[in-house]
């Protein structure tokens, strides 16, 4: 075990990342444009770095795995983007935002990261309003706000419910411009299968072009993940059907350490789920919580006449209903964080006091709302949610209760990366969701939109300068090296073998059986016992996986299930370092509650033993991961115990 | 219930293609389109058989990815829905259901229900954009927007560049979806230096790529699961008449 | 950018089929008008003025020529719009719900057109032509007798009936044609938009009906 260097740069903390840029080293232009640098996914970490890079004059090639670059995860993200702008003049400032995320993640991120992250946050909202992004306006004409997940000011910019659409395709607008200029190479429909190392440096990368089945080679003098979120794992999440850990786990299997990978975020309000055949989770916005009041019945047997139909929400008295999030934090009520909501609805339905037919729902009911704001009133302010809820539910919302239930939403693991975003393999960076850094624990509302645009934008071009100055004698390697013929080899035989198992069962079968190992034992709450059973479920998965898949077609076509195979055996083996993580991490904080850690019901952390990043790296697929810590250093600010009652 | 389908099956772009008959029974009414050919693939796999490509990812209408002709309809016969939000009770038990990938001269298919829409990247990269640097912009409030025009701007912003309104057109024209993004930038003052010349770039991109011709049908605009409207096309005309005519 | 690659341009086309379109539909209330004058059942007296001012008058003959290269121009533009929108689509649909999305006669503004034309070249061939054949290029006072040439060719009841079709062919491309124009032109505003629809509804009844009014009254014995 040895302690890792996050480099973060001396001097006070306001400061630090003045200082950074003032003595990082700079590549002058002419020789920013011998200098090659790849950049797989395109969502707003991706789309935003290789733009800026672009546009400071370096040659770029970009992937991802969707037909453009405008599809990226990244542009379903609804609510907002937070900045501190204080518009609204109600006391906001740099340092409330980095407090305010500090605390959120629940003391577990880095103080100098957060920091930069809130201070740069202004500059993101001036860049999209240039780009064109139709942000909400007032009647003056100027920037609108809202107060986002519980904050207590209004530090959120927004775009209708459609935030992250509006930010990706102001991004996509740069990046676009960039291959229009030639500055950008873009490679869609093309899937990173490998990680190209020479003498220890990131150097290029093995893509598979997704239309005819090819393995391509490419050549960088860096390479960026900017790949986004592993939340699939779990098989259900809110997150887009083809979102994968696949790139950045073949980084960690060549050497990058993977961060606290078992902080997952999940979110309180998404649409239960309702059938085997069920492909994803639909969010329904936080902003919901605003208005709607959260209740189970406080009997098993009116829960039980709900589920079976023989009672209507509308039959149970208020004197019968438990509003539990109201009763047990009566000063944060329905605006508690999510983590802490989305424990409660656990809560409430493993007492049996589920309302839909599988057990897992709860209702988040309008009633009074409506009572109280006529129903003009509550359409208006949640115009797209209800038709939208109706659409998927065919109920509504109107006339009776939503029903809810948790999701996976959001992984705050990652890539381990520094101050400068690298990972552990010298040129190899990791941005946005992918990486681990600013979220510690738990993900406030809104930060993720800013954590990826503030990376691609404003912090990737300075730190990069300060590796690839050094880079500028190195001369383009031809893609015939051994190394990358090496490694083009091992994507070939791993996914012959993937093609040659021809066994009984589909991918999604053991993806589904994988999901339903994390849930019931990596989810909401997680236990020592649970985990270490969880851990052989799995080692017993990956070896039928390997033995028993189906995947149909051949390598030299347009084959989507064989694709999605190597992304199952890729989640098969994160979700056992996940289990290993979690195992290890004996408290409770943010995201990861272990059962045994608690103080009535609340997370109970433990600052003197786990105030630390847990950074994992890889030994073998059959042998245990060897554990880093970064400590976490907080010079600046007093840990708390969060509390929301 | 119990659905047939003839499906579109075609190997590669070089292919001829066929409608291929398919029965699926046990579909339940709050499934999703995109499940039950979920279902159906599963099947198709169990049986040794090639599954059935389609293109998706978000599966929430946002990411514009998913793309079938069905029963004559883009997205289907809901309105303003895209095919991944459009749900089996929307159909009758026992209905023969089409299934048919985008056609257009620009949009060529890749395999069975996935075509390639790189034709749109391209004129987006055409002028669909602000040439703003990293680092180069002003104070987001410095210049302030009508509420009303952010509002039709942010209207027009809402195209998922899913190209239904190409392949709901009886002309496979593109206009609606270029000129929704024309629009977005035009009603912005950030907009004005390259208005002239981002209306010509991309209406001269979008005639390269083989889209055809608008005819004012208002096709494009009855099966856009955004409600992207037509008033975009005129601005569009508009800008791009008084571009080429007037500007030296 | 040139002048002339606008007109090349997908934009610029459907902008000139707009421009002559609204042209002829100007012609259309002038032709309207005149020939209206039979209604006045005055044996055919005003409709000879006005006709043989229209037919005398180096103004309106100059015009006359404009007139024509606007049909020309109209036509053309037409048939290449048809054709690059045909090639736009290689592969048909196997199955295609249209009605759904648009009206039948927005989708057949090609076959309306090319209806009209076969209808412009019968019409033109009773009266326009052997007209300014019998004018020649000096004597334009040499006029037929147009008014009488009407009485006689609207006894057949076949041409009666060509002339409705004609005219029926002509509400349906102009119920799509006239709005249609506009917005090809970018003249599109909501505060106007629901009155140009309504003008454009209300002309293309009014006008086709009472051209196909003539032949039928000429017909039935109404005008003499
Ligand atoms: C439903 C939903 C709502 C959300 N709402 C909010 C919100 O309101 N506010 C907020 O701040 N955050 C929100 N989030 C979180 C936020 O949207 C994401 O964390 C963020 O957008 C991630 O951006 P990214 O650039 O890191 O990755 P993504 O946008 O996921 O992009 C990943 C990219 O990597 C590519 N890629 C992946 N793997 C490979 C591979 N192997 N080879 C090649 N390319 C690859 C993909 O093609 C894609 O281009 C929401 C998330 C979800 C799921
Ligand atoms: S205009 Fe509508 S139909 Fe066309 S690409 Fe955009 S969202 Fe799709
Ligand atoms: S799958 Fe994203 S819009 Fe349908």
């Amino acid at each position: 075990m040895s302690t890792l260097n996050s480099k973060i740069p001396p001097g006070p903390l306001a400061e630090k990342w003045s200082y950074y840029k003032e003595h990082a080293k700079l590549v002058n232009p002419a020789n920013k444009r011998k200098l090659e640098v790849i950049v797989v996914g395109t969502g707003l970490a991706g789309a935003s770095a290789a733009a800026t890079l672009a546009e400071l004059g370096y040659q770029v090639k970009a992937f991802c795995f969707q037909d453009s670059p405008r599809r990226a995860h990244s542009i379903a993200a609804q609510g907002g983007i937070n900045a501190a702008k204080n518009y609204k003049n109600d006391g906001d400032s740099v340092y409330r935002l980095f407090y305010d995320t500090i605390k959120g993640g629940d003391f577990r991120a880095r103080e100098g990261n957060v920091y930069r992250l809130a201070d740069v946050s202004r500059n993101i909202i001036d860049q999209c309003v240039a780009q064109g992004v139709p942000f909400a306006r007032d009647y003056g004409g100027l920037l609108d706000n809202r107060s986002f997940g519980g904050a207590q000011v209004s530090r959120t910019f927004y775009a209708r419910g459609q935030t992250g659409q509006q930010l990706l395709l102001g991004a996509y607008g740069a990046l676009e411009r960039q291959v229009g200029l030639g500055n950008v190479k873009m490679y869609s429909r093309h899937e990173m299968l490998e990680l190209v190392k020479i003498d220890g440096k990131a150097r290029g990368i093995i893509a598979k072009n997704l239309v005819t089945g090819e393995l391509e080679r490419h050549f960088g003098h860096a390479v960026l993940l900017c790949t986004g979120g592993y939340g699939n794992v779990f098989f259900l999440s809110t997150n887009a059907m083809g979102s994968n850990v696949t790139a950045a786990w073949k980084a960690h299997k060549q050497g990058a350490y993977f961060g606290n990978p078992c902080y997952t975020q999940i979110h309180p309000t998404c649409i239960p789920v309702t059938g085997d055949y069920q492909s994803k989770l639909t969010l329904m916005s936080e902003s919901l919580r605003n208005d709607g009041r959260v209740w189970v019945p406080k009997t098993k047997e009116d829960a039980k006449a709900i589920r079976e139909g023989k009672k209507k929400p509308e039959d149970i008295k208020e004197e019968d209903r438990d509003y539990y999030l109201e009763r047990k934090y009566p000063s944060f009520g329905n605006l508690c964080p999510r983590d802490i909501a989305s424990r409660a609805a656990k809560e409430a339905c493993d007492d049996g006091r589920g309302i839909v037919p599988s057990g897992f729902g709860v209702f988040l009911d309008f009633g009074d709302a409506i009572k109280r704001l006529g129903v003009e009133v509550v359409k208006a302010r949640y115009g797209e949610l209800f038709p939208m809820y109706q659409n998927i539910t065919n109920e509504d919302p109107l006339k009776t209760p939503m029903k809810i239930y948790p999701a996976v939403h959001y992984t705050m693991g990652g890539l381990w990366v520094d101050y400068e975003l690298m990972t552990s393999i010298p040129g190899c960076y990791a941005l946005g969701e992918a990486n681990f850094s600013d979220h510690g624990a738990n993900r406030l509302g809104a930060s993720a939109l800013m954590q990826g645009l503030a990376d691609g934008y404003f912090v990737i071009p300075y730190t990069i300068g300060n590796y690839l100055s050094s880079e500028i004698f190195t001369k383009s390697i031809p893609t015939d090296h051994p190394a990358f013929a090496e490694a083009e080899n091992a994507v070939k035989e791993r996914t012959q073998k993937l093609l040659s198992i021809k066994g009984k069962r589909t991918v999604d079968d053991f993806h589904k059986a994988l999901g339903k190992i994390m849930w019931e034992y990596c989810g909401m709450a997680r236990t020592a016992e649970g985990l270490t059973k969880a851990r052989k479920m799995i080692q017993d998965l990956r070896k039928e996986f390997w033995s028993d898949v189906n995947v149909p077609g051949t390598i030299n076509e347009f084959n989507p299930e064989l694709d999605k195979a190597g992304r199952v055996a890729d989640f098969i083996e994160l979700g056992e370092l996940m289990v290993v993580d979690a195992l290890n991490r004996n408290e409770s904080c943010g995201g990861h509650f272990r059962v045994e850690y608690q103080d009535q019901g609340e997370a109970k952390r433990d600052d003197e033993n786990y105030r630390y990043v847990a950074a994992w790296e890889f030994k073998g697929v059959d042998a245990d991961p060897v554990l880093h810590k970064e400590d976490l250093v907080y010079e600046n600010i007093q840990l708390q115990v969060r509390s929301y009652k | 219930m119990k659905f047939n389908l003839k499906v579109w099956r075609q190997k590669n772009a070089k292919d001829q293609g066929k409608l291929v008959d398919y029965t699926i029974d046990n579909i339940n009414a709050d499934m999703s389109f995109l499940e039950m050919v979920d279902v159906l693939n599963d099947e198709l796999v169990r049986k040794g058989e090639d599954p059935i490509a389609f293109d998706h990812d978000c599966r929430e209408g946002i990411c514009g990815m998913c793309s079938m002709y069905i029963s004559g309809r883009a997205h289907g016969p809901q309105h303003a829905a895209t095919t991944c939000q459009l749900y089996m009770r929307s159909f009758k038990d026992g209905d023969t259901i089409y299934v048919e990938p985008w056609r257009a001269k620009a949009f060529p298919v890749i395999k069975d229900l996935v075509t390639d829409r790189s034709a749109f990247d391209r004129i987006i990269a055409a002028g669909g954009f602000v040439s703003v640097n990293t680092g180069q912009a002003q104070d987001a409030n410095a210049l302030p927007v009508e509420k009303a025009d952010a509002e039709k701007a942010m209207d027009a912003a809402a195209c998922i560049g899913c190209g239904a309104c190409v392949a709901a057109c009886p002309n496979g024209a593109a206009m609606l979806f270029v000129s929704a993004k024309i629009s977005q930038l035009a009603l912005f003052p950030q907009g004005q230096p390259e208005r002239n010349t981002r209306a010509i770039n991309m209406v001269n991109q979008m005639d390269e790529e083989g889209f055809g011709n608008c005819t004012n049908i208002g096709a494009c605009e009855a099966e856009c699961p955004k409600e992207i409207k037509l008033t975009n096309i005129a601005r569009m005309n508009r800008d791009y008449l008084a571009a080429s005519l007037i500007s030296e | 950018m040139t002048n002339s690659a606008i007109f090349k341009s997908s934009v610029g086309k459907k902008a000139l089929m707009g421009v002559t379109g609204l042209f002829l539909i100007t012609f259309l209330v002038i032709h309207c008008s005149i020939n209206a004058m039979i209604f006045l059942n005055d044996g055919g007296e005003t409709f000879k003025k006005w006709g043989s001012f229209m037919g005398t008058n180096p103004i309106i003959r100059t015009m006359e020529i404009v007139l024509v290269a606007g049909f020309l121009v109209h036509i053309v533009d037409g048939l290449l719009l048809w054709k690059q929108n045909r090639d736009a689509r290689p592969v048909k649909y196997a199955m295609n719900s249209a009605n759904a999305n648009s009206t039948w006669y927005s989708r057949s503004m090609g076959l309306l057109g090319t209806l009209l034309l076969i209808f412009l070249v019968i019409h033109t061939a009773h009266f326009w032509i052997p007209n300014r054949m019998q004018q020649g290029l000096t004597h334009w006072h040499n006029e037929i007798d147009l008014y009488g040439k009407m009485l006689e060719v609207f006894q057949n009841p076949v041409i009666v009936a060509i002339y409705i079709f004609g005219c029926v062919s002509l509400f349906w491309h102009l119920l799509h044609g006239f709005k249609s124009a506009f917005q090809s032109l970018g003249l599109n505003h909501t505060k106007y938009n629901s009155a140009i629809g309504w003008a454009g509804t209300a002309f293309s009844i009014v006008v086709p009906a009472i051209f196909a009014l003539m032949p039928v009254s000429i017909y039935l014995g109404w005008i003499k």
